[in-house]
């Protein structure tokens, strides 16, 4: 019997030899036969993108210490370029807004276009000092942004090589809670997801928190709206 | 749940109960006394031997006490400002029952779904099986490195090892699991591996096992990350095959997940070419959905944060992003046998927050090692001697169902609601039972029977209080008895014994319901 068959025929006996064998005030908390209860908040009291989820959102994400920076659209070249000002290559999504860019770029750092089709090596994403991408969600009570690889965020790689990453996030894409977030990017499942809470971190010697390990030691968030 | 019910001794060490080797702790070690098992699930020592040698180690005991109670603060603060966690941890409970009821199912919907998006799924019986298998992948991409992602299940079934006999040189990436590495240690704790460890320790085990760690090195934790961070940036950067385990499976979307801090996932689930994941075949959860359950639990109860820094969630393979091979090992290694009890299955919940070892008496004090498994603490108590099986006294698993107080804080912090006391008490039961069959009885057994005839008989029983007129003169001011002769020495040389009551129950009852004029004898 192959190795898949004899697990899926032991599975079957388990629960075949097991039924009804137990204690019943064991069981009955844990029927199988009743639904899952999900008395659990599925949305915030808040709307998306409203003042509250903005305002829970920003000292959330400040919370890890990543930098939180409030914009208006029209503000975000220029946020940009301050961030990264001096730089000599920043890699960018072959997708991005390049109105986002073109302060940066007008400064004299070259921008580093990355794609699926046209992929940047390691070795120079490891040499780039940062990435700017845009994000797919964020979720204000974790302080959390989701990048789900569109061409606007880009391949993994590159979220995660450079060693500073800034992350443009409009204020619709923000919700409040945690489900919120699972139900829109439920839509999508097959796509590759980077839950990202501030910057890398460690707390492995004596729990003490040390931010900034392999992944970029330094996240900029922009709340654009 | 309070009833201690004691720990049997043991009479038989090392028989056929298993591979019941001696765990080899060398006294000569570098870096103190580190254990040397075969077999990571069956250490060798009972819980009683090896709790008794870990008391005496007070630089650990400082190490673990300062870091459960920063843990215990940080996981109670972060989980008392979600308004809704009681019914997050009903649903979070109610989903791995379903899970364990349909797992013929979900697995065959899980392998269909991993497959249709490019992925390989293999299947193994035991830890040596999955091995192999490993070893085949790795072989097969041409490399004889890889790096790891920090994993429970390839610590149980010792991957490491088996590919080093291979001739394959695994690099754990996990600060923490380094740190063990490095020193060739075992961890002792699910999530902070290297928990026993301070800053001072890990300094030196940096400088004398990692060649690149700089001379000047200082024990700050920042310093030593850095450290870290360097030391391992090359081999992410030219790593061909990374082996990681997972968190989540999602049965309907073939979608895995691994729950991280510090970015080594990261590196290694994006950047080699070949991805291979080994994963407990009880791991999934039916839907994409089910996820808002435990991404909202795990984080919180495991370091407390509100989200660890980061997630990654892949389906199969993604065309130009990430590991263009994916491979998906399922493990069973014991998890059946865990299955086929309908009590002991609840074990089988487990998402490896390792709440319940920071909230733990006992294992704040004896710490992981004493459990003689790679999964310690209170989980490890009930999870490994099911996964392993046990033979009565001989085997040294059998010991781990005792290694608590039934103080039921486990239970309380459990973000999926395993009722660890009370399946301690379900497999102390099991015990007892696998001993039945016994011709000489043992201690606790002749002690059982003889209260069992003291207490069925009211003349017998108001005989026996008159002598607890005598301990209470033995414990004398102190209120408790420290020492007894043989055979109640049993008892005593462990614990002691509270002084008895002044006044004996049935004597109290009498008076308060005397008749005026009756005499309160009866």
């Amino acid at each position: 019997m192959s190795a898949r068959d004899e697990v899926l025929t032991r599975v079957r006996a388990a629960l075949q030899e097991s039924d009804g064998a137990a204690a019943p005030e064991l069981r009955g908390a844990m029927s199988a036969q009743a639904p899952v209860p999900r008395d659990y908040r599925a949305a915030g009291e808040d709307p998306p993108g409203s003042a509250a989820v903005i305002d829970l959102l920003d000292e959330r994400v400040a919370d890890y210490r990543a930098e939180v920076h409030r914009v208006a659209p029209h503000e975000i070249g220029t946020t940009v370029a301050r961030i990264l000002e001096g730089s000599s290559a920043v890699v960018v999504p072959s997708g991005l807004d390049a109105g986002w860019t073109s302060e940066l770029a007008a400064s004299g750092t070259a921008l580093l276009t990355d794609s699926r089709e046209a992929p940047l090596d390691v070795q120079t994403l490891d040499g780039a000092d940062g990435v700017v991408t845009a994000a797919r969600v964020a979720i204000a009570e974790t302080g959390t942004i989701v990048l789900d690889g569109e061409p606007d965020q880009g391949r993994r790689a590159i979220s995660l090589v450079p060693d500073l990453h800034v992350c443009v996030v409009r204020h619709d894409q923000a919700v409040q809670t945690v489900p919120e977030a699972v139900r829109l990017l439920a839509e999508h499942p097959e796509r590759p997801q980077t839950w990202i809470s501030g910057p890398s971190a460690t707390s492995d010697i004596e729990l003490v928190r040390v931010e900034g390990v392999h992944g970029p030691r330094t996240l900029h968030v922009l709340l654009v709206g | 749940m309070s009833t201690y019910l004691g720990l049997p001794t043991l009479r038989r060490k090392g028989d056929a109960g298993g591979r019941a080797t001696p765990s080899g702790t060398r006294p000569d070690e570098p870096f103190g006394p580190v254990p040397h098992p075969d077999d990571p699930l069956r250490w060798g020592e009972t819980f009683p031997q090896a709790a008794r040698a870990a008391l005496g180690n007070d630089q650990m005991r400082a190490n673990l006490g300062h870091a459960t109670s920063t843990i215990r603060a940080k996981r109670a603060s972060v989980v008392g400002e979600v308004p809704d966690w009681e019914a997050l941890r009903d649903a979070g409970a109610a989903i791995k029952t379903h899970v364990m009821a349909g797992l013929p199912d979900l697995l065959e919907e899980l392998e269909r779904n991993v497959t249709a998006r490019g992925g390989v799924v293999h299947w193994a019986r035991d830890a040596a099986e999955a091995n192999r298998i490993v070893a085949e992948l790795v072989r097969a991409a041409g490399v004889d490195e890889v790096v790891k992602v920090k994993s429970m299940a390839t610590q149980e079934i010792g991957l490491n090892e088996a590919l080093a006999e291979a001739g394959i040189a695994a690099t754990e990436t996990d600060l923490a699991e380094l740190i063990v590495q490095l020193a060739d240690d075992m961890p002792s704790h699910i999530l902070v591996p290297a928990i026993h460890r301070n800053r001072e320790e890990i300094r030196r085990i940096f400088l004398e096992r990692m060649a690149d760690a700089p001379a000047d090195l200082t024990d700050a934790p920042r310093e030593l990350a850095m450290a870290a961070r360097a030391h391992l940036r090359r081999k992410f950067l030219t790593a061909k095959v990374a082996i990681s385990g997972a968190n989540f499976a999602v049965a309907d979307t073939g979608t895995l997940s691994v729950v991280e801090s510090e970015g080594n996932g990261r590196m290694c689930l994006t950047l080699p070419e070949t991805l291979i994941t080994v994963m407990g075949i009880e791991k999934l959860v039916p839907t994409f959905t089910d996820l808002e359950v435990f991404l909202q639990t795990l984080p919180r109860s495991s370091t407390g944060e509100r989200m660890n820094p980061y997630t990654s969630l892949w389906t199969g393979v993604t065309p130009g992003d990430g590991p263009q091979k994916f491979h998906l090992v399922l493990l069973d290694n014991g998890r059946t046998r865990a299955l086929a009890d309908d009590v002991g299955r609840a074990a089988l919940h487990c998402i490896r927050c390792s709440a319940c070892l920071n909230v733990c008496p006992v294992y704040e004090r004896v710490g992981g090692h004493a459990y003689g498994s790679v999964y310690p603490g209170p989980i490890g108590a009930v999870l490994t001697p099911q996964l392993t099986g046990s033979s009565g006294h001989g085997d040294p698993n059998s010991s781990l169902p005792f290694a608590s107080t039934l103080c039921g804080a486990c239970y309380d912090v459990c973000p999926v609601k395993i009722d660890i006391p009370s399946l301690l008490v379900h497999l102390r039961a099991r015990v007892a039972d696998e001993d039945r069959g016994r011709r000489v009885p043992t201690g606790w057994g002749a002690a059982m029977k003889a209260a069992s005839a003291v207490m069925s008989d009211g003349g017998r029983f108001a005989l026996a209080e008159k002598g607890t007129v005598v301990a209470r003169i033995l414990a004398g001011r102190k209120g408790y008895v420290r020492h007894l002769p043989f055979p109640a020495s049993a008892w005593t040389a462990s614990r002691d014994l509270p002084a008895p009551a002044k006044q004996t129950f049935r004597d109290w009852w009498a008076k308060e319901h005397e008749q005026p004029g009756e005499r309160s004898d009866r």
